[in-house]
C-alpha cells in the first residue's frame, strides 16, 4: 500500500523488477568477505584478551613463532605510536581498538595476530601466544562506571561539554545538552505527569557475516585488501591511520557483505591483515569467528534513560525532561549525541530538557546500529506517552497527531523541520484494518512513532554508455540491500533506457571516486542523487552529439524515452544505440562523473502498531501481527523498501524481547553464540505488514528520503505498550524476556 | 599430519579431496573443493547459512567432520539450478526479493529444497518452523516465507 | 585429532580402551561447539554411526529399540513410533532445528549431560533403559541412572550406549513433554516437564510419573506430584499441589538463561500442563488403537 501524493508518470522508478546482482546471490556465486582464497594465502588468527581491564605486562611470543607452518606473529609493538606522532584523539582511539597496546579494555581486545599456512595451525599458533596480565578493577555499566570512585579506563579523561571544564578526570566522555522553555511552567500546566526509569542492554547488530578481510601486501609498501565493509574507501582512510602510511598506498575492493547495519564502518581486521601479510610476504586472511564477533565488535549501547513528561486534557504535551547515560564501551563515542537529538523530535514541545552522557566501561566499543542511540530513547518516550495517553483515555494515535512535529515545527534539536511526513504515518496506521482487529484473550495492541534524520553525506558516480546503447553505472557504496537495483532504477529513467540494459557496479576505492560509507540510509539520497547527475551529464552529452549530427541547435533537440528527438519532429529521432555506435565519430566515449556533498536530507518517521499474545503464567509474550507505516519520501524500489521496513521492525522485536549482551562478574561476556543471543527466528514471528508512505523529500530530485534506519525506533516501545495493554504490567526494563514479564506480573498480584 | 582421502559425489560429479580429520566439512567444500556458496555464520549449528544437503537431508556443513562426508552424495547451493536453469526456489527468492545481504540465502535454498521434497505443500507455519534453523537478520524473513510459499505452488504445478 | 568410524560395537569398544583420550560421539552436535570453544580436545573421535544397530529404529511384540546414535528425525519422522509415544517424539523433535535433527541423537543428548536437554525427562518418564557396551559385554541402565551431574555420567571412558529399550505403551496411558524457552525454536530449555499417566477404567489416574528438566543438576522426578494425582481425575485442587510439589521439587540455579524463581514457578505451571495432555492422550489411548 502506497500513499503518493502526486503520480509522475515514471516508468522504472517505484517498480519491482529482480535485482541485477540477484542471480550470483541466488547460486552461490556472489564473494563474500570469506569467500576469496588466492594463491599462497596464509591463514591468520587473532589472539584476545580473557580479561575485562588489564595491564598488559609482557608478551611472549617465541614459541608461537617456532611453530610448523606459522609465518608471521605481530603485537601492539608493530604498529606505529600514534599517540606520539600528535594524531587526533579519536584516531589513536581507532588504533587502540584495533590492537591493544599497554591496556586491555574488554574481553575480547586484540593483543596480537599470527599468520600460518594452515587454519589449525594458525590457531595452535594463536593459543602459543603468552600474554602476561597485570588484572585491573573493571566497571561494567554507566552506573558502576559514573560512581565517585570508579576505577577510570583513561586516566586523562576529562568530560567535554561541562562549563567549566572537570578539573578530575572521569569515565564521562562527554555530556549534551538541549533545552527549550521553562520546564517549571510545563509540568504547571500539565493536568497528567508520569516519571519513569528505563534501562536497556547492550545488543548487536547480529549481521550473519562475520568480519572478513584478505590483504596482499608488496615489497614496495603497497597493498590491496579485499574486506567486507560498509564502506570501503572509509576502511582505507582508517587502515591507513593505524598503518600510519598515506591512503594512496592502499587498494580497497569491496566484497559483497553479509549485513552489517552500522556495525560494519568500522576497522577490526584490516591493519592486522595487511601487518601480517607485509611480515609475511605473502597474502593473509582473517576472519572472525562468530564469538569473537559478539565479543570484539561493535554492540550498541546499554543505558538508563529518565523521562519525565506532563500532557494537558486535550492530549498536548506540555513538558519533557529527559536524562540519559548511554554506555560506549572502551573507548568515548556513544551515540547520546544522536540519542539528545532524537528522543523527542517527532513531537512539538514547548518546554523540555534533554541532557545526556556518554560513559566508557569495559565492554566492547560501541558501533553504528541502525539508527544510533535513537530507539533506546524512543522505548522511554513512547512508553511514558502510552501511558499518558491511557491517563487521560485519548487513543495512542490521537495523542501524537496532537503533539506531531510538521513542515515548520521547531525541531528539539534545532532546525526548523521542511516537509515531513509524520502525521501520514499515523494516519496510515488509523485507517489500516490491523487497528480496529479483534483482540483475543490475553493479547494487547501497542502503538509507537520514531524518528531519525536520515544522512547525505559524500558520494561519486561514473556512467559509462557501452558501444550498444546500454549503461554501466559505477559507484563506490557497497551493495548491503538492493542499492544496485535503485541506482539502475534511477539511471534507467534518466536515459530512457531499460532497466536491463544498466549494469551497476561497486567499484574500489582507485576506480571511482570517493563515496562515505553505506550508512545513515544515505545510499539512495546521495549516491542516486550522484547518479542522477551524472545521468543528466551523459544525456546533455548526447542531446549535443544529435544536435551535431543534425546541425542544429541543442535547444533543438529533446531526450525522450532514450531517443534524441527533434522538437518538430524535423529529423527522424536517434536512439542511444545510434549514437553509441556512432560515438567515435561525435566526441568519442560516452562518459561522465559527477561528485557531490549532499544536501537536503529529508527525515524520516515512521509508527508501527503490534499485537501481541502474552502467556500469564510463564510470561512468554509472542507477537501476533505487526504493521509498519514509514515515510519512504519516494520508493524507488518497493520491495527494498518493504525489506528495510521489516527487517528494522524485527531487529526492534528481537531487542525489545530476547537480546541482550550478558556479562558474568569478571566482565566475561557469557552468551557469545547465536544459541544464548537469541535474535528472532522465523517461526517467533508473523508476517510484517508494510504501509510505505511517500511525501517526497523536496530536496532530492526522485523525492528521496532513505529508509534504512528509523523502522528499528518504534518497535521497542509498540511491542512494551501492547504488552501493557494486553496483562497490565508496564516494563521498564529490556529485553521484556519472560523472566522480566513473570515477574512484573507477580508484583501486580502480590 | 597425514590427511585423510576422501571421496564424495558433490553436486553430480564424483569429487575427491584431502582433509585434515578436525576440519569441518564446511571448511574442507570452501578451502579444498573451492565451493565458497554456503557460509560460515556461526560455525556452531546455530545459523544454517552452511546449510547442504548430505544424503537427500538438510545439514550443517560446519557441525560435520570433513572425512564423514566419505561415500556420502552432497549437494551445495551451486549444484540447485539444472544445468544452467534456476531452481523454482531459486526464480521466486529473486522475484520476491527474499534477499537483501544474500548471506543467509544459500542456507535458506538448501533448507526450502529439504521442506518442499520432504512437504510439497506446507502451511505457513509449518515453512516457519521448518526454516527455524536458519537466521536472518536482513529481511524479517517474510518475503523468505512467500518465496517459499510461491515455489511451492509453481513446483506443485499450480 | 584422529577420526575413526567402527563398523561394529566391538571395534568400538577396543578402540576406546587402547586410546585413553576418545570419546564417542553420534550427531556432533554438543561436540563440534565443545571442540570450538576449547572445552574438549580429544586426540581420537570415534564416529558411531557406522554401526549398524546404533542408527535403528525397531519395534518388537513388547518393546522398541531405538540406536543410541539414530538422527532424533528418525524418530519423529516414525508414525508408529509418535502415535504412541507423542511426548517422547515431541521432545526429542524439540532439539535444534531440522539441520540439528538430522544430526541429534538421543544417546548424545543424554551423554552430553546437561540438565537442559530435552529428550530425557521425557525418556526418564517412559522408564525407558540404556543398553551399555564396554570392553565386558553390555550391562542395562535405567535413563535416570546415567547421568549424575552437568557434564558427568555414570559410564565408564571405554563404555557407550548401543541402544534405547522402550517398553510398548499401554493401554490408556500417554505421555507429554513441554518446555519453556524464550524462542519458539533454536533454544535451550529454561525448564522441561515431563508426565506420563495410566488411567484406571474409572478415569482416574492409576499410575502417574513426572520428572523436570533445567531445574536442578540432574533430571528430578517429582514423588509429591505424582503421589497427589493416584486416585485423582486431576481437578483443579490436584493440579494446584502438582504444581506446588514441582516448584517444590527444584534444586535450580540462577544462570544466563534463567533464574530460581522463574524456574521454580514455570515448574509448576509446566508440570501442571503436561499432566492435563498426558491425560488426554490416556483417554484416547484405549484398547482399539
Ligand atoms: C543449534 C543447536 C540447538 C540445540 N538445541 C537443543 C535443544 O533444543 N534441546 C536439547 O536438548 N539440545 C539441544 N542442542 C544440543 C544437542 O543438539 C543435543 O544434545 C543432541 O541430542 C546431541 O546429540 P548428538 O548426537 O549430536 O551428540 P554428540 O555431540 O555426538 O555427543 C554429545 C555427547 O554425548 C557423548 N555421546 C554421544 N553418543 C554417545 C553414546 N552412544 N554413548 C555414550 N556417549 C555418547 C559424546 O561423547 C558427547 O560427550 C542443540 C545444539 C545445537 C547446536
Ligand atoms: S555456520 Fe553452520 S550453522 Fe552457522
Ligand atoms: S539477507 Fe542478509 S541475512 Fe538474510
Amino acid at each position: 500500500m502506497a500513499i503518493t501524493e502526486e503520480n509522475p508518470g515514471y516508468k522504472w522508478v517505484g517498480t519491482r523488477p529482480v535485482r541485477p546482482d540477484g542471480v550470483e546471490k541466488v547460486t552461490g556465486k556472489a564473494r563474500f568477505g570469506a569467500d576469496l582464497i588466492l594463491p599462497g594465502m596464509l591463514h591468520g588468527k587473532v589472539v584476545r584478551s580473557p580479561h575485562a581491564h588489564a595491564r598488559i605486562v609482557s608478551i611472549d611470543t617465541s614459541a608461537a613463532e617456532s611453530m610448523e607452518g606459522v609465518k608471521a606473529v605481530i603485537t601492539g609493538a608493530d604498529f606505529p605510536d600514534l599517540a606520539a606522532n600528535g594524531a587526533h584523539p579519536s584516531e589513536i582511539d581507532v588504533a587502540n581498538n584495533t590492537i591493544a597496546r599497554d591496556k586491555v579494555l574488554y574481553e575480547g581486545h586484540v593483543v596480537a595476530a599470527v599468520a600460518a599456512i594452515t587454519r589449525e595451525q594458525a590457531e595452535a599458533a594463536a593459543k602459543a601466544v603468552t600474554v602476561t596480565y597485570e588484572v585491573l578493577p573493571h566497571v561494567l555499566t554507566v552506573d558502576e562506571a559514573m560512581a565517585d570512585d570508579a576505577p577510570l579506563l583513561h586516566d586523562a579523561m576529562i568530560t567535554k561539554g561541562v562549563d567549566p571544564a572537570p578539573e578530575e578526570p572521569s569515565n564521562i566522555a562527554s555530556k549534551i545538552l538541549h533545552e527549550r522553555g521553562d520546564l517549571d511552567q510545563g509540568f504547571g500546566e500539565a493536568d497528567s505527569v508520569v516519571e519513569r526509569e528505563f534501562t536497556t542492554k547492550p545488543v548487536h547488530q547480529g549481521y550473519i557475516e562475520p568480519h572478513a578481510a584478505v590483504a596482499d601486501a608488496n615489497t614496495d609498501g603497497r597493498a590491496h585488501i579485499w574486506c567486507s565493509s560498509q564502506g570501503h574507501f572509509q576502511m582505507r582512510a582508517y587502515t591507513a591511520t593505524v598503518l600510519g602510511v598515506s591512503p594512496g598506498t592502499l587498494k580497497v575492493t569491496a566484497a559483497e557483505i553479509g549485513g552489517g547495519f552500522g556495525g560494519k564502518t568500522v576497522i577490526y581486521l584490516e591493519p592486522l591483515a595487511v601487518r601480517l601479510s607485509q611480515r609475511a610476504g605473502r597474502p593473509v586472511k582473517l576472519v572472525m569467528d562468530r564469538d569473537e564477533v559478539f565479543r570484539a565488535t561493535g554492540p550498541t549501547s546499554g543505558t538508563r534513560i529518565k523521562v519525565k513528561m506532563g500532557v494537558s486534557k486535550d492530549g498536548k504535551i506540555t513538558a519533557a525532561e529527559v536524562w540519559m547515560a548511554y554506555e560506549a564501551g572502551a573507548y568515548a563515542g556513544s551515540p547520546v549525541g544522536a540519542a539528545g537529538m532524537t528522543a523527542i523530535a517527532c513531537y512539538d514541545i514547548p518546554n523540555f530538557v534533554v541532557e545526556g552522557y556518554d560513559v566508557v566501561c569495559n565492554k566492547p566499543r560501541v558501533a553504528a546500529y541502525r539508527a544510533p542511540g535513537a530507539p533506546m530513547a524512543a522505548f522511554a518516550v513512547e512508553s511514558v506517552l502510552d501511558e499518558l495517553a491511557r491517563n487521560i483515555e485519548m487513543d495512542p494515535i490521537d495523542i501524537r497527531l496532537a503533539n506531531a512535529a510538521v513542515e515548520g515545527t521547531q525541531a528539539s534539536y534545532g532546525p526548523k523541520f521542511p516537509r515531513i511526513g509524520f502525521v501520514e504515518t499515523l494516519e496510515a496506521i488509523k485507517e489500516h484494518p490491523n487497528y480496529t482487529a479483534d483482540l483475543g484473550p490475553n493479547q494487547g495492541r501497542g502503538v509507537a512513532a520514531g524518528f531519525w534524520f536520515n544522512a547525505g553525506m559524500m558520494s561519486s558516480a561514473t556512467v559509462h554508455i557501452n558501444e550498444n546503447g546500454t549503461a554501466t553505472v559505477v559507484t563506490g557504496s557497497p551493495d548491503i540491500g538492493g542499492s544496485r537495483q535503485s541506482m539502475a532504477l534511477m539511471a534507467a529513467e534518466e536515459l530512457g533506457i531499460p532497466y536491463e540494459s544498466i549494469k551497476p557496479v561497486v567499484a574500489d576505492t582507485e576506480t571511482v571516486g570517493f563515496n562515505d560509507v553505506t550508512g545513515g540510509s544515505r545510499v539512495t539520497l546521495a549516491t542516486g542523487a550522484a547518479v542522477v547527475d551524472a545521468c543528466r551529464l551523459i544525456v546533455e552529452d548526447l542531446r549535443g552529439r544529435a544536435a551535431k549530427t543534425w546541425d542544429v541547435e541543442v535547444d533543438q533537440v529533446e531526450w525522450v524515452d532514450g531517443q534524441a528527438q527533434h522538437v518538430d519532429g524535423a529529423q527522424p529521432p536517434l536512439s542511444l544505440n545510434d549514437l553509441a555506435a556512432k560515438s567515435g565519430r561525435t566526441g568519442g566515449p560516452i562518459s561522465a562523473n559527477a561528485s557531490l556533498n549532499s544536501r537536503g536530507v529529508g527525515a524520516g518517521f515512521s509508527t508501527q502498531l503490534c499485537d501481541v499474545e502474552v502467556d500469564p503464567e510463564t510470561g512468554v509474550t509472542k507477537v501476533v501481527r505487526y504493521l509498519t507505516a514509514q515515510d519512504a519520501g519516494r520508493a524507488i524500489s518497493p520491495d527494498y523498501v518493504e525489506g528495510q521496513m521489516q527487517g528494522g521492525v524485527v531487529q526492534g522485536i528481537g531487542w525489545a524481547l530476547n537480546e541482550e549482551y550478558i556479562h558474568d562478574t569478571e566482565g566475561v561476556m557469557e552468551n557469545p553464540s547465536f544459541l544464548d543471543y537469541r535474535i528472532p527466528v522465523a517461526s517467533d514471528l508473523p508476517m510484517i505488514d508494510c504501509a510505505i508512505v511517500e511525501v517526497p523529500n523536496p530536496a532530492h530530485p526522485y523525492g528521496v528520503r532513505g529508509v534504512g534506519e528509523v523502522g528499528i525506533v518504534p518497535p521497542m516501545a509498540a511491542v512494551g505498550n501492547a504488552i501493557h495493554d494486553a496483562v497490565d504490567v508496564r516494563m521498564t526494563e529490556l529485553p521484556m524476556s519472560p523472566i522480566k514479564v513473570l515477574e512484573a506480573l507477580n508484583e501486580n498480584d502480590g | 599430519m597425514p590427511r585423510t582421502h576422501i571421496t564424495t559425489v558433490i553436486n553430480g560429479d564424483e569429487t575427491e579431496f584431502l582433509t585434515e580429520d578436525s576440519t569441518s566439512l564446511l571448511n574442507a567444500l570452501r578451502d579444498e573443493v573451492g565451493l565458497t556458496g554456503a557460509k560460515e555464520g556461526c560455525g556452531t549449528g546455530d545459523c544454517g547459512a552452511c546449510s547442504i544437503l548430505v544424503d537427500d537431508r538438510v545439514n550443517c556443513a560446519c557441525l560435520m567432520f570433513a572425512p564423514e562426508a566419505d561415500g556420502t552424495v552432497i549437494v551445495t547451493v551451486e549444484g540447485l539450478a539444472d544445468s544452467g536453469e534456476l531452481h523454482p526456489l531459486q526464480q521466486c527468492f529473486l522475484e520476491g526479493a527474499a534477499l537483501q545481504c544474500g548471506i543467509c540465502t544459500p542456507g535458506f535454498l538448501m533448507a526450502a529444497k529439504a521442506l518442499l521434497d520432504k512437504n510439497p505443500d506446507p502451511t505457513e507455519t509449518e515453512i516457519r518452523y521448518a526454516l527455524a534453523g536458519n537466521l536472518c537478520r536482513c529481511t524479517g524473513y517474510d518475503k523468505i516465507i512467500r518465496a517459499v510459499q510461491e515455489a511451492a505452488r509453481e513446483m506443485r504445478g499450480q | 585429532m584422529k577420526y575413526v568410524a567402527p563398523s561394529s560395537v566391538e571395534e568400538a569398544t577396543s578402540l576406546l580402551s587402547s586410546s585413553p583420550s576418545a570419546q564417542v560421539f553420534a550427531g556432533a552436535t554438543d561436540v563440534v561447539p565443545q571442540l570450538r570453544s576449547g572445552r574438549t580436545a580429544p586426540e581420537v573421535l570415534v564416529d558411531l554411526k557406522k554401526i549398524k544397530e546404533l542408527v535403528e529404529v525397531n519395534s518388537d511384540g513388547d518393546k522398541w529399540t531405538v540406536g543410541a546414535a539414530t538422527p532424533t528425525a528418525y524418530l519423529t519422522e516414525d508414525e508408529s513410533f509418535s502415535h504412541e509415544f507423542p511426548g517422547l517424539s515431541e521432545a526429542a523433535g524439540l532439539i535444534g532445528s531440522d539441520q540439528i535433527q538430522n544430526r541429534s541423537s538421543l544417546g548424545g543428548n543424554l551423554c552430553n549431560a546437561s540438565p537442559a536437554a530435552d529428550s530425557v525427562p521425557a525418556m526418564v518418564v517412559n522408564g525407558v533403559r540404556a543398553v551399555v557396551a564396554g570392553p565386558n559385554g553390555t550391562r542395562v541402565l535405567d535413563v535416570s541412572e546415567v547421568v549424575t551431574g552437568p557434564g558427568q555420567t555414570t559410564l565408564d571412558d571405554d563404555e557407550f550406549i548401543v541402544e534405547f529399550e522402550i517398553d510398548k505403551m499401554p493401554n490408556r496411558s500417554g505421555d507429554a513433554y513441554l518446555r519453556m524457552t524464550p524462542r519458539t525454536e533454536m533454544d535451550i530449555a529454561v525448564v522441561g516437564a515431563g508426565a506420563r499417566v495410566t488411567l484406571a477404567d474409572d478415569g482416574s489416574i492409576e499410575q502417574a510419573v513426572l520428572a523436570l528438566g533445567a531445574v536442578a543438576p540432574t533430571v528430578v522426578r517429582i514423588p509429591d506430584a505424582e503421589q497427589a494425582l493416584l486416585g485423582s481425575t486431576a481437578d483443579e485442587e490436584t493440579l494446584n499441589a502438582v504444581a506446588a510439589a514441582a516448584s517444590a521439587a527444584c534444586n535450580p540455579i540462577d544462570d544466563k538463561r534463567g533464574t530460581v524463581e522463574y524456574r521454580k514457578q514455570v515448574a509448576g505451571v509446566l508440570a501442571k500442563r503436561a499432566v492435563v495432555i498426558a491425560i488426554e492422550r490416556a483417554e484416547q489411548r484405549n484398547g482399539s488403537n
